[in-house]
């Protein structure tokens, strides 16, 4: 029985049970290691006057501090756009930014000498707001658009229409292992750094321009992460070029290390949006037109913003056919952290947005808004283009939308809760259906590569390594699986090892939900090459011409740790490490590279047409709250989940990632709030101050189940990617709410509710609906 | 966080000794003054700063260690002892990613005094299993696929092997109290219940080996 498909437990489970795996802060001390910290600018915004490290340096156990004219190489950097610095020279531009660096025998030295650092800024006026930087055209990048059909006139010559303000708040990734990184200096100005990155290649060229030596000077190791989320796609790379610097400049190796609370503060998070919208339906509740102006707030410097604002637009429609439609996008530049990928990497902001509309929609119209999702639902033939002109295939969603409210007993629930809102004077209930077409491949067509290394040993064991990191979402496992199965031998014969730039070169980064898809496929093309070579010399093994059977490649096959011809496979095969074994002696190649590049994707920025995604993951959940009308906390009573997830190569890690992506969605529109100081220091910086789900908040019903779907030809076993779409699903627990504030509104009044949709929001918005001023939307940062 | 050991059953004179530095909550240090009004002389001693000589007693075996009294249990597990099983995230008592047991009670290691834990019995993730042979609640979390990343898998296994000590019956509602301080930003909470109720199980049957 081959490994895909099955339910085989994460490649690292036994390490992680057991406390045996190695993280990069569990790695023993090199000898003579020093660790690494930074001092940050005291302000949002200033010119830097001056900076006095005399007092940190002779704090007891430091060993050096360097600010920016101590950076060998190049102080300037960026994934996209290079407007970062490593270490401040002449302004700084959010709280906390890195301005000197320090090196220190101890921990406690660290500390200590960081409190001693004085750098004195003449303030300048800071920008924290979406508003603000527009009113003070305060921006990142050139405009963006995506139009099709005629919005204006379709908007003007509809029966209904309106308009409206949605308010998305940010999100803090909270991977639980802090950002991290241990350089270690090799000979000639080489250095080898271990990182906790999602982009090993970008740490490395970043690595290698700070040092200002080449790229083959620099091999950036990643064996895992505890946790990324996108939060460690580019912002990996600082920490670690910050090690390797000190680690250059000192000869010794030097280990990065922040807390939890200089992490959340310094480093970038979900974009806040602030959506403007107008759109035009008509009586059934299908939309005829929606114009839509994406603000994020990319924070000080351009990092992926502009990447995600793109993918924001590109999931404005959701799943919805909107025949006439305008998305246009700017990136706001303010006086905080360089906000990030993280998990979805705008697409949920996106699709916030017009679920939002269709709740509001269903509002005017009285008409349950499941109704209104399944009349715009993109079609199976017709209505299948989107904005971008990209048709979508194997369309999964009206299938789910026939199937989820089946089993989630929709009608009847919807019934109850209709029934328990009318009497109950304590407690208001709400449910609601969101689905969920998420686009699989980088629109960064460059990206959609990838190369794998797989080396078989005489013994017939097998190590494999990818360009993919592995941060718990199981591509090392899926990889695996892969290989094994290409093979023919068991899956514990297979292992694959760290990620590593000095065996998969520039690589891209595991985001995306792509890691499996472009890592597995680059590991597949390595084993047919294998397979062909080592059945043409499996060929002259097996047979030879005794019994009238002369060799033939075609007819080998590799299966269960054994190498046979099909024409006789009872007497003609062998071991597969004997093959192996016979194979070295005769001089045959055991190791391939393996390369995989998406094909048929393109996408252009300029004229927001293309066809950018390999295909699309389909989901639906549905999810049922109970708030308190009183005190607007909320709990979430029930969810149902069915995605689509093709043919699974692990079904169980496939529903792992679904749960916690769910879980995580549900997080960012609900507790997770991130509250700023007036002087734009975050407050929330610990998990004392910022809440993300705990256990208690799992839902008490949470049913996942995977959709059968055999049909998507494209992809890599007809599997389909799921590290972000179910993510976006959690947005079901958002528009549950809004359902629920429904059920109190006065006839024609429409319940306002921005993201996160914490206790005091639902407060906040029950109340003016209560005091009748719906209207009245209370502004938050 | 109810299933916490309460810090208060601390022997006084291990408190004192760390008392310089262990002012963690308002309770410690209401009875750190009346302890401190109470005691002789000669047991106001003062220890640090500067490296103190303790014994630790981690799971079974005595360890001898140099460290700072202000050293907390978790650092001097994983930077004194090696034992780095135990992960270090919020170090404020949060997110119980550092649990550990002290004399069969969880307790968050960042939050506990290296000097405070002598004398006593402290079992860490390295502990749990005997062996080659995992922990009913460890070989359960392979088998639900209870852990993603797996940073926060070893003080949520401590926390849930704890509750099978205490509670051989365990219901869903005893599993979300016992790991309701355990954060998993993966979200694999719906398997961590799935793990600990099949570990009970599997105890009850005789199976396990604890």
């Amino acid at each position: 029985m081959g490994a895909i498909g099955q339910n085989i437990p994460h490649d690292s489970a036994r390490g992680h049970v057991s406390g045996e795996s190695v993280f990069i802060d569990d790695m023993l001390p090199a000898r003579n290691e020093v660790f690494v910290d930074f001092a940050g600018s005291p302000v949002a915004h200033g010119e830097i006057v001056s900076i006095d490290t005399s007092e940190a340096i002779k704090v007891p156990g430091v060993v050096a501090v360097f600010t920016h004219p101590d950076v060998p190489g190049h102080n300037v950097f960026g994934p996209v756009v290079k407007d970062e610095e490593l270490l401040a020279a002449k302004e700084v531009v959010f709280v906390g930014q890195p301005v000197v660096l320090i090196a220190a025998e101890s921990r406690g030295a660290l500390c200590a000498a960081k409190k001693a650092v004085k750098i004195s800024v003449k303030a300048l006026s800071p920008i924290f707001t979406i508003d603000d930087a527009i009113a003070k055209d305060s921006f990142l990048g050139p405009p963006r658009k995506i139009e099709r059909g005629d919005v204006a006139g379709a908007l003007t010559s509809a029966k209904h229409s309106f308009q409206g303000t949605l308010v998305i708040g940010g999100q803090e990734q909270f991977y639980l292992e802090s950002q991290i990184a241990l350089a270690l200096p090799g000979e000639r100005g080489q250095m080898t750094v271990h990182s906790s990155t999602q982009h090993p290649t970008e740490c490395q060229s970043i690595i290698s321009e700070v040092l200002g030596v080449p790229f083959n000077h620099v091999t950036v190791i990643c064996k895992r992460m505890g946790g990324g989320f996108g939060g460690k796609e580019t912002q990996a790379a600082g920490p670690a070029a910050m090690a390797a610097m000190v680690a250059s400049k000192l000869r010794r190796p030097a280990r990065f290390f922040i807390s939890k609370d200089d992490d959340m503060r310094t480093t970038g998070k979900r974009h806040p949006f602030k959506m403007i919208y107008r759109v035009a339906h008509d009586d059934r509740g299908v939309i005829t037109a929606l114009d839509v102006q994406m603000f994020s707030d990319g924070g000080c410097t351009m990092d992926l913003s502009y990447s995600i604002l793109e993918r924001a637009m590109l999931h404005a429609d959701n799943a919805y056919f909107i025949p006439n439609i305008r998305i246009t996008g700017r990136v706001c530049k303010t006086n905080l952290p360089s906000n990030t990928a993280f998990r979805g990497f705008g697409g949920p902001q996106g699709v916030c947005n017009v679920e939002n509309i269709i709740e509001e929609i269903a509002a005017r119209l009285g008409i349950d808004a499941i109704e209104i999702r399944k009349r715009n639902l993109y079609g199976v033939d017709d209505r299948n283009t989107t904005p971008y002109g990209q048709i979508v295939r194997n369309n999964m969603l009206p299938k789910l939308f026939d199937e989820l409210p089946r089993s989630a007993e929709y009608q009847r629930r919807r019934a109850e809760i209709d029934q328990f809102n009318r009497t109950s004077k304590t407690q208001l209930r709400g449910m609601s259906l969101t689905p969920v077409k998420f686009g699989i491949s980088f629109t960064k067509k460059t990206l959609n590569q990838a190369n794998a290394l797989v080396n078989i040993y005489t013994d017939g064991t097998v190590m494999v390594s990818t360009g993919g990191t592995e941060m718990g979402q199981g591509v090392n496992t899926r990889v695996r699986q892969i290989v094994a199965d290409e093979l023919g031998i068991p899956y514990d014969s297979v292992i694959v090892t760290a990620t590593s730039t000095d065996k998969n070169n520039n690589t891209s980064p595991t985001a995306a939900s792509s890691g499996t898809d472009l890592n597995g496929a680059a590991a597949r093309d390595a084993c047919v090459k294998l397979r062909e070579r080592l059945a043409d010399y499996a060929a002259t093994q097996l047979c030879t011409g005794e019994g009238g059977l002369n060799g033939s490649p075609s007819s080998v096959v590799f299966r269960d740790g054994f190498v046979f011809d099909d024409r006789a496979p009872n007497d003609r095969r062998m071991r597969f490490a004997d093959l192996i074994c016979r194979a070295y002696i005769d001089r045959v190649n055991l190791g391939e590279r393996g390369f995989y590049a998406t094909p048929g994707v393109d996408f252009n920025r300029e004229t927001g047409q293309g066809h950018p995604f390999l295909y699309f993951t389909n989901g639906v959940a549905c999810s049922e709250v109970l708030i308190d009308r009183f005190t607007g906390e909320m709990r979430v009573a029930r969810v149902d989940l069915l995605m689509d997830a093709g043919q699974p190569i692990n079904p169980g890690i496939d529903r792992g990632q679904i749960t916690g992506g769910f879980i995580q969605g549900m997080g960012w529109v609900t507790t997770e709030e991130l509250k700023w100081s007036l002087n734009g220091e975050l407050w929330s910086h610990s998990p004392t101050t910022y809440k993300i789900p705990n256990i208690s908040d799992v839902p008490e019903i949470f049913n996942v189940e995977l959709l059968h779907n055999p049909d998507n030809a494209v992809s890599l076993y007809r599997s389909k990617a799921l590290g972000e779409p179910p993510l976006l699903l959690g947005v079901s627990v958002w528009t549950a709410v809004k359902n629920a504030l429904s059920y109190i509104a006065p006839a024609g009044e429409v319940a306002t509710l921005d993201l996160p949709a914490t206790p005091e929001q639902i407060l906040m918005s029950l109340t003016r609906l209560v005091r009748g001023g719906a209207s009245k939307v209370v502004a938050r940062r | 966080m109810s299933n916490r050991t309460d810090r208060g059953g601390l022997s006084r004179r291990g408190f004192l000794k760390g008392a310089g530095v262990a002012a963690a909550t308002t309770a410690l240090l209401d009875r750190s003054v009346e302890a401190l009004a109470q005691e002789n002389k000669e047991s106001r001693s003062v220890v640090g700063p500067g490296a103190v000589a303790i014994t630790l007693k981690v799971n079974g075996q005595h360890k001898d260690f140099q460290i700072e009294p202000s050293a907390t249990l978790a650092e001097v597990l994983r930077v004194h002892a090696d034992m780095t099983g135990t992960k270090i995230v919020c170090d404020r008592g949060s997110c119980s990613a550092c649990t550990v047991w002290i004399d069969g009670k969880t307790v968050c290691s960042c939050m506990t005094l290296a000097m405070d834990a002598r004398g006593r019995e402290i079992k860490t993730i390295e502990g749990l299993a005997q062996g080659e042979h995992l922990h009913p609640v460890q070989e359960q979390f392979i088998e639900h696929d209870a852990m993603q990343c797996g940073f926060c898998t070893p003080g949520m296994i401590m926390s849930c092997a704890n509750l099978l000590e205490r509670n051989k019956q365990p219901t869903l509602d005893d599993v979300k109290q016992a790991c309701s301080g355990n954060l998993c930003r993966c979200g694999t909470y719906p398997r961590v219940f799935e793990a600990t109720l099949a570990a009970a199980k599997q105890m009850k049957g005789g199976n396990g080996n604890a």
